[in-house]
């Protein structure tokens, strides 16, 4: 292992984090099992009491997640230099076979703690919480994916070596090899433009639909915005990196947090991990709609959620698009 | 107004030292009236009050708060409605020391999501009412038995609830305060608040506004006057 | 926006209470900014130190020769640099003299180095700071050198040495080539090693691998791998205080549990009058994020400042010892100040984010006193 201050801040806040998800979820069980909202035992009032706890701590537990993500991501990039052939981040997260899995899982729980909020604060809008159970059900396999980060994280971090040669960003991003980055990379430019402007289209007017009759749309749009999500990564790898880099080569998703592109890779990250958990959301409480004490509550929260997340989606093209139009570079169709 | 249906309550349950406070009441209460809950030491009116103010859950039993059934309530709720509906005036009427009287009235309007100026002139015209507002920013450590009281009425009324609940009000002041309290009692029913009060103070009981007289015995309702 | 209005007022009345229980909270407040203190001053430190070395070896070249003679670094006859002269890509290879004397006076070593242009001529040295206060010795004086067959040599300090970095300078002499030939009796067809101009980065490894081949009996050090090497001993370095350190992480996360936990009295009932008067357990678990983060951001702030002062200004006269090895001429070096987003989110998770966990079950816990506790 390398004793970095990074590293162990990072293996520190994963164990915190994971003992704070397993000892929520030891009452999230109970909960399943006990409830009984009818009761005022005195059971019941403490159950109730543990849900407090619950939320304060996913809370925090998202916040955490999203700070670890870029922590991870720096960190990696700051390493570079101990690795031969490592020029940024891409050729750090390379060097064992945990870093790009570490990474995916860090999103993926990012993107679980957003919903589970999301379903909690509607629940605790309801004065039944009608959702409880499944709430917790679903807290219990968040757990799992946490405790897995938190493991392939570790592996990662104790199985880093100094001096390991790994290939970076320049052979990762590129054509040359195989895999699916190089299969990414490879997606020919306008079709992929087309792409990602008729993904974000298509969550808009979903999206506007949703808001005007707030009928079914909502599940629609609920799946355009995790399509989007998804194309939007792809896009990012694929030609919205080289406009940042004003490189036609250069496809890393990373470079574009360092300083020298102005930090502009936080912005695009987060106004599409902020987007994309909100689009979700709407459609993981749609079908809630019916439960008779959410049926009046829960289209103006669907509603707010929705918003929001079409704000970001639409900060998150506006940077990209404004960059595409006003960069000096130009990218041959291809 | 408000219905209680075989209230019980039961204190450890399932312990050694289970003890049952409150044995079946079933009660129902009117609007706009002067209501004392009077019965010996230890016969539970304070935890009748605190059943009814929405502060403790009963172990069994139904609350139908102006139609509404309440007892199933999870606590996010139950405290949502007890804030808007009731405001509480407690024995020993347990203000926040180290901050200022017109602080300690505004306090429970803070969660509300009050904005701050239009909440403070609210809380001055109330200590007006009472002819305090000169003691607003004093410390309520420094304040009188008389002015500690008013503050603490102020702090019930602050979010306007149609609901006073007092328990023992009198209990630690000398006659002229107590005859004071009344008097005030009387004003707010004359602004059409109900207002629930226990006390084993005659001085209460047996005054011209108390429009009903309840007593507990071992967590019942002994006999109606 | 009433959502606005209600954390206004929460973090109104927070601040009062915190300000209402000064004593407690200076405490804790203390000893929060303590920590934060010394884990960023070992941050700053280690991290600036590295920057310092890639300063110095920004124009160093690409690649040093050197001679092994049964798997020790020898001397390197000057000769070589007629063959490796003649591989493509590559400047002219440079003859470098330098080494160490050992000075019995000031008990300490001392780096000797003969620049490719000496401005001074024979007969004179240039000396380090360290050396000059050791010995108190200035320009103008004459220092005595012992050479290898015992003769005494006397030289001239013409010049103290203040260059931009005083970490590798203090123990330096800068020395003429024929008074080191003469010091450590080195003939004129050996130097110490080669230095190696590389005008392209990619050719680095084909050239190493051509050197190799014609001289066997040579080793490549290129400058990625000196920087490499100095960023694993300085990481190695600040990561080995941070372990050491998080026995003291260890005793405030305790501390600050036990804060949380153990109320008094009188905060206990003062939670229970709140939610007696209508404030839900959610809002005073609010109350005390508020709470936790004032004090969080106060001490994280406070505690950074603080380091940057100690260790920018003051030359981290707290602990320089531990992370620079033991050195008589310890170079009394400014750095220059530098700290990044990096390192203050690192800190954020060394620090903070173990206070929260350590805070949130105690709050919570406080958060749910029952409001009837005060009707009795
Ligand atoms: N949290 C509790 N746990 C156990 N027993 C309790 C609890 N709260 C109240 N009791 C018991 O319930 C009974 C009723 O208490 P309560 O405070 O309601 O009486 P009260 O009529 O208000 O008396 P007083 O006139 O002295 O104020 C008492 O015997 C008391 O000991
Ligand atoms: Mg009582």
């Amino acid at each position: 292992m390398i004793f970095h201050p990074a590293i162990i801040a990072l293996l520190l806040s994963s164990f915190l984090i994971t003992f704070l998800i397993l000892y929520s979820s030891y009452f999230g069980l109970r909960i399943v099992r006990k409830w009984d909202i009818k009761s005022g035992s005195e059971l019941q009032l403490n159950l109730e009491r543990r849900t407090y706890l619950i939320s304060t701590i996913l809370a925090y537990v998202l916040g955490f997640q999203l700070f670890s993500l870029f922590l991870y991501i720096y960190t990696a990039d700051n390493l570079h230099s101990l690795f031969v052939g490592a020029m940024c981040a891409a050729g750090t997260l390379n060097v064992n076979a945990y870093g790009y899995p570490t990474l995916i899982l860090k999103v993926v729980n990012f993107l679980l703690a957003g919903l589970w909020l999301i379903l909690n604060y509607t629940d605790n809008r309801a004065y039944d919480y009608p959702l409880i159970k499944k709430k917790y059900v679903f807290l219990l396999v968040i757990a799992l994916f946490v405790t897995a980060e938190m493991i392939i994280q570790t592996n990662y971090l104790l199985r880093l070596k100094a001096d390991v040669i790994t290939s970076c960003c320049g052979s990762l991003f590129s054509t040359d090899t195989r895999g699916i980055t190089s299969e990414i990379v490879a997606l020919p430019s306008i079709p992929m433009k087309i792409a990602f402007y008729l993904g974000m289209a298509f969550t808009f007017v979903s999206g506007i639909c949703f808001l005007k009759n707030s009928k079914l749309t909502g599940y629609v749009f609920s799946l355009a915005s995790a399509v989007t999500f998804i194309i939007s990564i792809i896009s990012l790898i694929s030609f919205i990196s080289l406009y940042f880099y004003d490189l036609p080569t250069h496809h890393c998703p990373f470079c574009i947090l360092q300083r020298e592109y102005g930090y502009i890779g936080y912005l695009l990250y987060i106004t599409i991990l902020g987007g994309s958990v909100l689009g979700m959301g709407v459609g993981v409480v749609m079908p809630f709609r019916d439960i008779k004490s959410l049926s009046e509550i829960l289209p103006s929260i669907q509603r707010r959620f929705a918003i929001i997340s079409l704000v970001l989606y639409f900060l998150f093209t506006a940077v990209v698009t404004y960059r595409i139009v006003f960069s000096d570079f130009k990218l041959e169709g291809y | 107004m408000i219905e209680l249906i075989n209230i019980k309550k039961t204190f450890n349950a399932g312990r050694p030292n289970e003890f049952s406070a409150i044995n079946g009441v079933s009660l129902s209460i009117e609007a706009n009236k002067v209501t004392v809950f009077k019965g010996p030491s230890g016969s539970g009116k304070t935890t009748l009050l605190s059943i009814i103010g929405c502060m403790t859950r009963p172990t069994s039993g139904r609350i139908m708060l102006a139609d509404r059934e309440v007892t199933s309530l999870p606590e996010r709720f139950l405290t949502g409605i007890r804030r808007k509906t009731f405001g509480f005036i407690f024995q020993q009427f347990n203000l926040i020391k180290g901050i200022t009287a017109l602080e300690n009235v505004m306090l429970p309007a803070y969660p509300m999501g009050e904005a701050y100026y239009p909440l403070k002139k609210r809380a001055l015209e109330t200590l007006d009412m009472f002819n305090i507002s000169n003691k607003a920013l004093s410390k309520v450590e420094w304040l009188s038995g008389g002015e500690t009281q008013r503050i603490a009425i102020a702090r019930a009324l602050i979010n306007i609830p149609s609901v006073i609940i007092a328990d023992e009000p009198t209990a630690h002041l000398d006659t002229k305060l107590s005859h004071e309290f009344m008097d005030i009692i009387s004003m707010l029913k004359g602004e059409g608040k109900t207002i629930l009060i226990a006390s084993h103070d005659p001085l209460v009981y047996e005054s011209d506004v108390v429009d009903r007289i309840i007593n507990i015995r071992d967590g019942m309702v002994a006999e109606w006057v | 926006m009433s959502y606005i209005d209600k954390h206004r007022n929460l973090i109104d009345f927070t601040l009062s209470s915190l300000l209402r229980r000064k004593g407690k909270n200076i405490a804790l407040i203390l000893v929060y900014t303590l920590v934060v203190f010394i884990l960023s001053s070992v941050m700053f430190f280690t991290h600036a130190i590295k920057k310092e070395a890639s300063i110095i070896l920004k124009d160093a070249p690409e690649m040093v020769v050197q001679r092994v003679v049964a798997g020790r670094h020898d001397l390197i006859p000057i000769r070589y640099i007629e063959k490796i002269k003649g591989i493509r890509g590559i400047g002219l290879p440079n003859a470098r003299l330098w080494g160490y004397y050992f000075d019995p006076i000031a008990g300490a070593n001392y780096t000797l180095i003969v620049p490719d242009d000496f401005q001074y001529g024979q007969g004179d040295i240039a000396i380090g700071k360290g050396i000059s206060r050791s010995r108190l010795a200035y320009e103008g004086d004459i220092m005595p050198f012992m050479a290898y067959d015992g003769a005494l040599i006397n030289l001239r300090i013409r010049n103290v040495l203040s260059p931009e970095s005083e970490l590798v300078s203090s123990d330096l002499i800068l020395i003429s080539e024929n008074d080191f030939r003469r010091i450590f009796g080195i003939s004129k067809e050996y130097a110490t090693d080669l230095t190696v101009k590389v005008r392209n980065q990619r050719e680095i490894n084909t050239i190493v691998r051509k050197i190799t081949e014609i001289y066997p009996d040579t080793r490549v050090i290129t400058k990625n791998e000196i920087l490499r090497t100095y960023d694993a001993v300085f990481n190695w370095r600040g990561g080995i205080v941070i372990v050491i350190m998080s026995g003291a992480v260890m005793a405030f996360i305790v501390f600050a549990w036990d804060k949380a936990s153990g109320l008094s009295a009188e905060e206990k009932k003062e939670i229970g009058i709140l939610k007696a008067i209508g404030w839900e357990t959610s809002d005073v678990i609010l109350m005390k994020f508020w709470e936790g983060a004032v004090v969080s951001v106060t001490s994280f702030i406070a505690g950074i400042i603080l380091a940057y002062f100690h260790v920018f200004f003051a030359s981290s006269s707290l602990f320089e010892p531990v992370l620079k090895g033991w050195s008589v001429l310890y170079p009394e070096f400014k750095l220059t100040p530098f700290i990044d987003p990096y390192q203050v989110s690192t800190l954020f998770f060394l620090t903070v984010v173990p206070y929260t966990v350590a805070t949130i079950i105690p709050s919570w816990r406080a958060a749910t006193i029952d409001p009837d506790s005060v009707m009795r």
